[in-house]
C-alpha cells in the first residue's frame, strides 16, 4: 500500500468517529453484508460515514492490509477497529455494540 | 472460482486441528458460506482474533477465492 492511501484511510478513521467501509453507500449499498451493517447503524440511529471502497481500488485493498482483516464492510468506532459483518450483528444481538458505543460516547438509540 | 466445503474443513483442521466445523452452502455456488466453528483455541481470545485465526487458515482465500464466508466461532 502506498503512504498516501494510509494516510487517507488514518485520516478517514481519525475524522469519523463511526466509519464504515463499504461496498456501496449507506443509501444504496451495493452488498448484502454492507447493507446488513448499514442499517442497523441506521436502527441504532448512530451518525456515520460510509465509505465506498468501489470507489476507489487503492482504499479497497488498502483497508484489508490497514486492518489486517480479508473483507469489505469493517466498523471503526472511535479509531478502533471492531469488526466485519459478522462480528457487529453477533455484537448487536448480545447487546455488545451498544455497550462499545455507549463506552466510547456515541449516541445512539436506546431500543428495549 | 469458488472452494468446496470439504477443501475449507480440510484448511481450517490444518491449522485448528481441535476444531468441531459446520458449514453450509447458502447459495448452492461454492462461493457462499455460512460456518460455526468450535475449538479450545478461541478461549480468551476477543472476536476478532477468533475469526482472524479462521481467516489465516485459509491462507488468504478469504476475500479472494472465497467470497463470503459468514462465521460464527464459539469457544469450545
Amino acid at each position: 500500500m502506498d503512504q498516501n492511501t494510509n494516510k487517507e484511510i488514518k485520516e478517514k478513521i481519525e475524522n469519523n468517529d463511526v466509519c464504515l467501509f463499504m461496498k456501496g453507500t449507506p443509501e444504496v449499498p451495493q452488498c448484502g453484508f454492507s447493507l446488513a451493517i448499514a442499517n442497523l447503524l441506521k436502527h441504532l440511529e448512530v451518525n456515520f460515514k460510509g465509505i465506498d471502497v468501489l470507489a476507489s481500488t487503492e482504499i479497497r485493498q488498502g483497508v484489508k492490509e490497514f486492518s489486517n482483516w480479508p473483507t469489505i464492510p469493517q466498523l471503526y468506532i472511535k479509531g478502533e477497529f471492531v469488526g466485519g459483518c459478522d462480528i457487529v450483528k453477533e455484537m448487536y444481538e448480545d447487546g455488545n455494540l451498544q455497550k462499545k458505543l455507549e463506552e466510547k460516547k456515541i449516541s445512539f438509540k436506546k431500543i428495549n | 472460482m469458488g472452494l468446496k466445503i470439504e477443501e475449507i474443513k480440510k484448511m481450517i483442521i490444518e491449522s485448528i486441528p481441535d476444531a468441531e466445523i459446520s458449514i453450509e452452502d447458502l447459495a448452492g455456488d461454492n462461493n457462499h458460506y455460512s460456518a460455526t466453528i468450535k475449538s479450545k483455541q478461541f478461549h480468551g481470545k476477543s472476536k476478532i482474533e477468533q475469526h482472524k485465526l479462521v481467516y489465516d487458515s485459509l491462507k488468504g482465500k478469504m476475500g479472494g477465492d472465497l467470497h463470503a464466508l459468514a462465521l460464527k466461532t464459539i469457544e469450545g
